[in-house]
């Protein structure tokens, strides 16, 4: 492993220590992701050759994609961790979905609303999440520690200065923070490392022929029945693959022939796009993450 | 050269910093095509030329808005040698505040000039706090070269009045348009008279990275991992110098001894380790350590009295005798200033703590030698010091007695529930 990576990996098992010390109750957002499957490596690391102290919490809005919960419950048991997944069921029962109540609102209510339940009814003073500064432009004045008032809610103008490695662990009641290890990583650190670890990954990351529906430059997996289709759209078998795991329908996939770890990171040296373009939810108004982050969402 | 470097930049308003990054960014090829899109289209109400690169770095709506940065941002590159974090700075608002937190960390720093307007005020106390902060190696970017027609002298007049603070620094002033991208990532042919590197090309090949290894071995213990009766374990990240197994620590402050047996990791025992590692430590001796103290070969020194050079970053004062939480390393205990300091002041400042620490001169050692100030009442990150040198412990002169302390807290608190909170804070710190 390069020395950047052991630089990084000794930076975040130093956070996670930090606020396995010096909070009453953590909890770590488990999305199953590639960002989430180094997460839970680096808090095994951390605590090695104890347990890992805390719980895993899934936010499952049910439109995940059906390889991701598999992997899920594969994941939690061979780490051994306790994992909690909530869902907002009154929404579902309404019937909520994107189609019916448009991206922001599915989301506000399945995504923020189900996260800041959940860390309530848990008690939850510190939620780690995988969230990396070079994802999205928000995200890069984000805090290591991000304070988050009584109702979880972001304010950028308000974040508590970060001086060399020295985190302000220190809570008003009411408070909580969200706690991000991975910072200061990159896609192509978060993809060198789990090569370099042998970290498993949900197979969605690798291309094989899927059926999807093209439409325009997004490639969606018609899993919910819900997906309506355009006139002149049907299913197509192309050879694709997700950089990027989210709902389903709203997580477009690109078309690339990467069957390895290695071809993954081959093709990001050369990709020109960024990671989130297909995350529809990322674009549908000017700073949408900035805004869902200010409601709360990670 | 390889491995990563950090960087912090700083300018006063209209500099072109965030043209500059975004132009390091644009040409490293590190921003994506649907970023440039979304620029694109956002630059046609602006007035900063053909794509305005300070829209890939100020993140915020209301930056956007007001078309200038509000908070430090973090950037990622990487070239074929080298790969980057860069703290970008905003260079008015809370400028003091900022200018610390992106160099605390940083290797170089970046100050950005206006070739129009030379070395101004603010120039001058940027380059003071990053080497406050301890940065050694400075670029002096003097921007907007196209606007005074590449001419030699402009640069050479701005080279003779670099500010007296990098008097002891490394400086490389470099002529640059961020601009157009002369003398960004390859030499410009509009600069014959310059005949230094291009301004990536020295980031690439600089050796300004501070070998934290070096030092003598610190280790702030962050944890006791204690899995079942068989085990035993100190986990904590290496904040300086090595240890091998084998070698005699001492615990601080008790000052008690005893041998490294192993030292172990997911990945297996190692034989030794080196900052900036994250290990587990197992002693060989029955000794009492627990989260907060230090393990240290050597002696470094164990006190409750010091000077600090301390940046203040709070709307609300520091008040001289006021309680305020001190983190240090792992360990947290309370203290009080001397002297006040309003909101983006520096000063030398006489620091008592309510319990020792183990320390080293900044200069000599950052990781042992910082530490951050909250205000118990807000529970904000207050200050931020250096240490300059230990004082010798006068007995409780400066630090109250216990119900003195509560009674301050309270009386400093802004509400009832603050006060409260402070008291309770405090009982903890008095009782733990």
């Amino acid at each position: 492993m390069s020395s950047h990576l052991r630089a990084l990996e000794a930076d975040s098992i130093h956070i996670i220590r930090e606020v396995a010390a010096e909070f009453a109750r953590p909890v770590m957002l488990y999305s199953i992701g590639k960002d989430s499957s180094v997460l839970l490596r680096l808090a095994q690391k951390a605590f090695y050759p104890g347990p890992i102290p805390f719980p895993l919490l899934h936010i499952d809005t049910t439109y995940k994609f059906r390889e991701m919960i598999e992997f899920r419950d594969r994941q939690a048991a061979a780490v051994g961790a306790r994992l909690i997944v909530h869902t907002n069921l009154e929404a579902i029962a309404d019937g909520t979905q994107p189609f019916a109540v448009g991206t922001q609102r599915c989301c506000a209510l399945l995504k923020t609303k189900a996260l800041l339940d959940a860390l309530q009814a848990g008690g939850f003073d510190a939620a780690f999440g995988g969230a990396r500064r070079d994802e999205e432009r928000s995200r890069a004045k984000e805090r290591v520690f991000s304070l988050r008032d009584p109702q979880g809610q972001w304010d950028p103008k308000r974040q508590r200065p970060e001086l060399w490695r020295l985190l302000n662990s220190r809570l008003n009641p009411g408070e909580s923070v969200r706690v991000f290890p991975l910072s200061n990583w990159t896609e192509l650190d978060v993809w060198r490392y789990i090569d370099a670890e042998r970290i498993p990954v949900v197979p969605l990351y690798f291309a094989r022929e899927r059926d999807v529906i093209v439409r325009g430059d997004s490639l969606i997996v018609p899993e919910q029945e819900f997906v309506p289709l355009l006139p002149g759209e049907r299913p197509q078998r192309v050879v694709c693959r997700m950089r990027s795991l989210g709902c389903s329908p709203c997580t477009g996939a690109i078309r690339s022939t990467a069957t390895t770890i290695p071809d993954i990171i081959e093709e990001l040296l050369a990709v020109r796009q960024s990671e989130r373009q297909l995350r529809i939810i990322d674009h549908d108004q000017d700073g949408s993450m900035e805004m869902k982050k200010r409601e709360g969402y990670f | 050269m390889s491995g990563l470097l950090r960087i912090c930049t700083a300018g006063s308003v209209d500099d072109g910093k965030s043209t500059l990054i975004g132009r390091l960014l644009y040409d490293s090829r590190s921003v994506y095509e649907d970023q440039i899109r979304s620029v694109r289209a956002a630059s046609r109400s602006r007035t900063a030329g053909p794509i305005d690169f300070s829209l890939f770095t100020d993140g915020l709506r209301a930056e956007r808005e007001q078309g200038i940065t509000i908070d430090v941002a973090y950037r990622y590159f990487a070239t074929a040698r080298r790969t980057f974090i860069l703290a970008d700075t905003p260079g008015h608002e809370q400028y003091t505040r900022n200018m610390a937190t992106g160099a605390s960390t940083a290797d170089v720093a970046v100050l950005l000039v206006d070739a129009r307007h030379g070395i101004r005020e603010q120039t001058r106390r940027h380059a003071r706090i990053a080497r406050l902060l301890g940065i050694s190696t400075f670029v002096v970017a003097i921007n907007k070269m196209d606007l005074v027609d590449f001419d030699a002298d402009v640069f050479a007049g701005i080279q003779g009045d670099l500010p007296d603070a990098l008097d002891a620094a490394r400086v490389q002033a470099i002529p640059i348009s961020a601009l157009d991208g002369d003398n960004v990532i390859v030499p410009s042919g509009r600069t014959p008279w310059y005949g230094g590197p291009a301004l990536l090309p020295f980031l690439e090949t600089t050796d300004a990275v501070r070998p934290a290894a070096a030092a003598p071995f610190r280790f702030p213990v962050q944890l006791v991992i204690r899995p079942d009766d068989t085990f035993r374990g100190y986990a904590g990240q290496i904040a300086s110098g090595s240890v091998s197994v084998g070698d005699e620590v001492t615990a601080w402050p008790s000052g008690a001894k005893a041998r490294i047996a192993r030292i172990v990791t997911w990945d297996g025992d190692l034989a030794e380790a080196a900052a900036p590692m994250s290990v587990t430590l197992v002693l060989d001796g029955e000794i009492d350590v627990s989260r907060g103290d230090t393990l240290a070969s050597g002696a470094p020194h164990v006190g409750r009295r010091f000077n600090a050079h301390v940046v203040w970053m709070d709307e609300r004062p520091l008040q001289p005798g006021r309680p305020y939480v001190l983190k240090h390393g792992t360990r947290t205990v309370t203290a009080s200033a001397a002297a006040p300091l309003a909101l983006n002041e520096i000063d030398r400042l006489t620091i008592t703590t309510g319990r020792p620490i183990v320390f080293e001169p900044y200069a000599e050692n950052r990781a042992t030698g910082s530490f951050i100030l909250i205000d118990p009442a807000t529970n904000f990150t207050a200050g931020a010091g250096m240490i300059v040198e230990a004082l010798p412990d006068t007995g409780d002169a400066i630090v109250p007695g216990a119900a003195e302390r509560l009674a301050a807290a309270a009386r400093a608190a802004a509400s009832d529930r603050a006060a409260i909170e402070a008291v309770r804070a405090l009982l903890e710190e008095v009782l733990a």
